[in-house]
């Protein structure tokens, strides 16, 4: 009697799994489109870890606001929204506008689902993707195209981090800091750009690592910049790889402590499609590495094959760069090492002077290592491995390699000047006010003894009046507003004044 | 008792008169006992006196760290190194010094003949007038914010302010003047006498005037010309209201790589002090100006110039080292017709490489524009003499 039937057996284990698979789906599953919403901030080595750890810190907690953007709405009006210290998260979709950021500490963040990337497409009509000029900027994960100028550009800032972003076409450049001080530029692929894919201009203290750079004019340059380090990146028919500079003309004059290390350097054979007179329309396709005129640069551990000119080129700045003289540039290369790099295959089709020079040395190839013009103190470790042309004078490298260098990048990051609260009212009763006011005397506006007199102990009542003065003194003229400068200023220049003294 | 009461009551009256009297003609005539300071004793505006009476420069850009010592980059960027440290008084008789025509040989024309602060500190001509009307090979500089600037002229052949002005002082065609001459003017004029005494407060006073301490004055007069609050500053500085929408669009097309102003014009002095050969054309029938070429000897820099600030650059047109430009306008859109498109035929040029072909379309020019208008700010103008200490007028 009791017996159940084995149906009902069947139907309740077929019912109990099908419970078991969606609960287990619901748990287990795919999740739909959720990522980390944490900004990826610089990161330091611990100071007091040693060398053999890789344990490193963030550089600051997050505790800003996230904004986000979804596709249709726009990237800059989340970059006005935001501030210092917040994070913009960016989702698929594409995005056609010129973004800048002219504040500190703003972190740009592509979410990528499921392939799809946050495309910022300039379609040939817009000048640049990312600007920035503010300290702390952090730009990771996005799709860059068809802009006309640069796919991410900064003027100063300092502490920046530019990684994972995928470029295509944006013009002259892919990745252009300048003026900055302690960044990272890593895991970015880039193509199709006319003059430098990554390229640090007059910089200190940047790394260039693990970017795949190809079908380029230049691949990475390092340009009147010092203490770069450029490891592991895939260089790759570019008209040339891997460049270390100075260019004349410059308000920053030197290039030095530069080491390329770890890198793939193959098969640049490009033809040049540099824009007539820039720099780098000058290099010869086939051209592996190029130093002109840098100082202490260290070329180590790469791959360098197939290249069809030379794998590493040396030429001072009268050799290589026909510019106007600059009479504070220094123009020769000193101090190159040369460490253990595999080379072979290159020079198979030398191009212009190097050609003429290798033909008058009965040579049709061009060498694995070619120096040319001034220079001293060059070295390198072990010269017979190389097919060299120029390295005569080339003493044997002191060094063997640059193991305890990890990161050219700070120990911590550049601290923004701190002024204090009496600096920043200093500098704005200077700077600022002192055009109409004056200790004791009339100049446009009130003396400011009198103001002193009239707003006795009340600072707010300094900061209400110039932020929307509403005078009427007679035989004065009415004071434009003040309003802007920032709350922290108005509140320290209303203190300075009711404290100067005569 | 009685007497001795009236007695006292006399002198009582005798004190208060003489203290009345005392009181009285002490504010009269002090000048008999000490020199009445004639110069300013406070710093003009954009600078703080310290205890060693010095003006020190003082301005919101002081607020930012310096990473580099051109003073080049971004919007918060540290200024380059200015020369100060010059006192109120020496500051102030610089002053007096400018706006004097005595300082010219036939006391018609003063250095603020050509740099006028009623014309940004230049002259409005395309290319500077000197004595008897000539006509000068170059256009006259605004002088605000010269006292960051490591080369001067145009062709950078000094590099302190104290050399440059010899030239235009004792050149023939701009002032006329001997150092002899000039000496002898100045120390001719009494009141000048007294206020580089005071002015120079530990020289001995019998001993003439040097030329030395006239350099020295209008090196501290012109250091102390300062424009450094314009709307793009307050931008600079952080308040994002300060440029409208088309000075914003304006500002980034100047800073972009396309048009690439920003990479020589760099913030915040608006240049990187450096050479650069852009092929500007001279004025029709004027010959190529050789430029950086005949101050370095060197063919490579032939049609260089210093490439000049771009502040208060809406007050000072024409434009270029001819002024071959009447406006702002035409100056941008020669920047955009082509790498040495005006360099006169036969010429080999050295064009700079970020002369290139940006294909800026006319509303982008006119959005330069828009954004060079705010770079104007002369808050801090200086103030024209009333009286001069040699007695002429003002000529400008």
């Amino acid at each position: 009697m009791n017996k159940k039937s084995p149906y009902k057996k069947i139907i309740a284990s077929v019912l109990l799994l099908g419970i078991g698979v969606f609960i287990g789906k619901s748990f287990f599953g795919p999740k739909s489109v959720e990522t980390v919403p944490i900004p990826s901030t610089m990161r330091y080595r611990n100071v007091g870890h040693t060398n053999d750890t890789t344990r490193v810190a963030s550089s600051e907690e997050f505790n800003g606001k996230i904004i986000e953007v979804k596709n249709g709405s726009s990237i800059q009006n989340a970059v006005k929204e935001s501030k210092p210290g917040d994070l913009i998260r960016v989702y698929p979709g594409t995005y056609t506008e010129n973004v800048y950021i002219d504040k500190d500490n703003i972190s740009l963040q592509g979410v990528v689902i499921n392939g799809e990337w946050p495309t910022l497409d300039g379609k040939k009509e817009i000048n640049d993707a990312f600007l920035y000029s503010g300290n702390g900027i952090l730009i990771e994960n996005f799709k860059i195209i068809n802009y006309k100028g640069n796919g991410i550009m900064g003027q100063a800032g300092n502490n920046f981090i530019i990684r994972n972003n995928w470029i295509i076409d944006t013009g002259v450049y892919g990745i252009f800091p300048q003026y900055g001080k302690n960044g990272l530029v890593e895991h970015n692929v880039l193509s199709k750009i006319a003059d430098a894919a990554i390229y640090v201009g007059m910089c200190d203290n940047v790394d260039v690592r693990h970017n795949e750079v190809f079908d380029n004019v230049a691949g990475i340059e390092i340009e009147n910049s010092r203490h770069c380090l450029v490891e592991n990146n895939y260089a790759h028919n570019n008209t040339g790889g891997l460049l270390a500079f100075v260019t004349p003309g410059l308000p920053i004059k030197t290039t030095f402590d530069v080491i390329l290390r770890n890198n793939f350097v193959v098969n640049n054979n490009h033809e040049n499609f540099g824009a007539p007179g820039s720099t780098v329309a000058g290099i010869p396709p086939g051209t592996g590495i190029l130093i002109m005129a840098a100082d202490d640069v260290i070329v180590e551990n790469n791959i360098i094959t197939g290249n069809n000119n030379t794998g590493i080129t040396i030429v001072d700045l009268a050799t290589g760069d026909p510019k106007a003289n600059d009479p504070n540039s220094e123009g020769n290369p000193d101090r190159v090492v040369i460490l253990d790099n595999i080379m072979f295959n290159n020079g198979n089709a030398p191009t212009g002077e190097i050609k003429a020079i290798m033909l008058a040395q009965m040579d049709s190839k061009g060498p694995d290592i070619f120096a040319y013009g001034g220079g001293t103190g060059s070295t390198i470790r072990d010269k017979n491995r190389y097919r060299t042309f120029g390295l005569d004078h080339y003493g044997t490298a002191q060094i063997t390699d640059t193991k305890d260098v990890l990161t050219m990048m700070t120990p911590s990051p550049v601290p923004p000047r701190s002024v204090s609260k009496e600096e920043l009212g200093e500098l704005t009763y200077y700077g600022v006010c002192a055009g109409c006011h004056a200790f004791g005397t009339r100049l446009i506006g009130p003396p400011t003894d009198i103001i002193q007199a009239i707003h006795n102990g009340n600072p707010q009542g300094i900061v209400d009046y110039i932020t929307a003065p509403k005078n009427l003194r007679e035989g004065y003229p009415e004071m434009p507003p003040q309003d802007y400068l920032s709350d922290e200023a108005k509140m320290a220049v209303a203190e300075y004044i009711l404290a100067l003294k005569p | 008792m009685v007497i001795s009461r009236d007695i006292l009551k006399a002198i009582l009256l005798l004190v208060i008169v003489v203290i009345l009297a005392w009181a009285f003609f002490s504010g009269e005539n002090p000048a008999t006992y000490y020199p009445v300071p004639l110069l300013k004793s406070t710093c003009p505006p954009g600078f703080k006196l310290n205890k060693n009476n010095e003006c020190i420069a003082k301005n919101l850009y002081n607020q930012y760290a310096t990473t580099n010592k051109a003073g080049v980059g971004g919007l918060k960027s540290a200024l380059p190194e200015i020369r100060d440290g010059f006192s109120p008084q020496q500051i102030d008789l610089g002053r007096y010094l400018f706006f004097d025509p005595a300082l010219s040989v036939d006391q018609t024309i003063s250095c603020a003949t050509c740099h006028d602060p009623n014309k940004g500190l230049s002259d409005g001509l395309a290319t500077s007038m000197g004595i008897d009307g000539q006509r000068l090979k170059r256009a006259a500089p605004s002088l605000y914010n010269v006292g960051y600037l490591k080369k001067l002229f145009w062709d950078g052949r000094a590099t302190t302010l104290e050399e440059q002005m010899l030239e235009p002082l004792f050149s023939k065609e701009e002032m006329g003047n001997s150092p002899d001459n000039l000496l002898s003017t100045i120390n001719g004029i009494e009141n000048y006498r007294k206020l580089f005494a005071e002015a120079f407060p530990t020289r001995d006073g019998d001993q003439p005037i040097l030329l030395h301490e006239i350099t020295r004055s209008l090196t501290a007069f012109q250091s102390s010309l300062i424009s450094l609050n314009s709307k793009y500053d307050q931008y600079a500085h952080g308040y994002d209201g300060a440029l409208n929408k088309n000075e914003i669009e304006g500002l980034n097309i100047f800073r972009s790589f396309v048009a690439r102003c920003a990479e020589c014009h760099t913030p915040p002095l608006f240049t990187n002090q450096q050479f650069a050969v852009i092929g500007s054309p001279e004025p029709d029938g004027v010959p190529l100006d050789p430029g950086a070429e005949v101050t370095y000897k060197d063919k490579s820099l032939r049609g260089a110039f210093k490439v000049p600030s771009l502040r208060n650059i809406a007050q000072t047109a024409p434009y270029m080292h001819s002024g071959r430009f009447k406006t702002l306008r035409e100056t941008v859109q020669f920047y955009t017709d082509g790498r040495g498109h005006a360099v006169p035929e036969g010429e080999n040029l050295l064009i700079h490489w970020h002369i290139w072909e940006p294909n800026l379309t006319d509303y982008e020019l006119d959005r330069l524009v828009d954004f060079l208008k705010t770079l104007t700010d002369e808050s801090f103008k200086p103030k024209v003499p009333e009286v001069l200490p040699s007695g002429l007028h003002i000529s400008s």
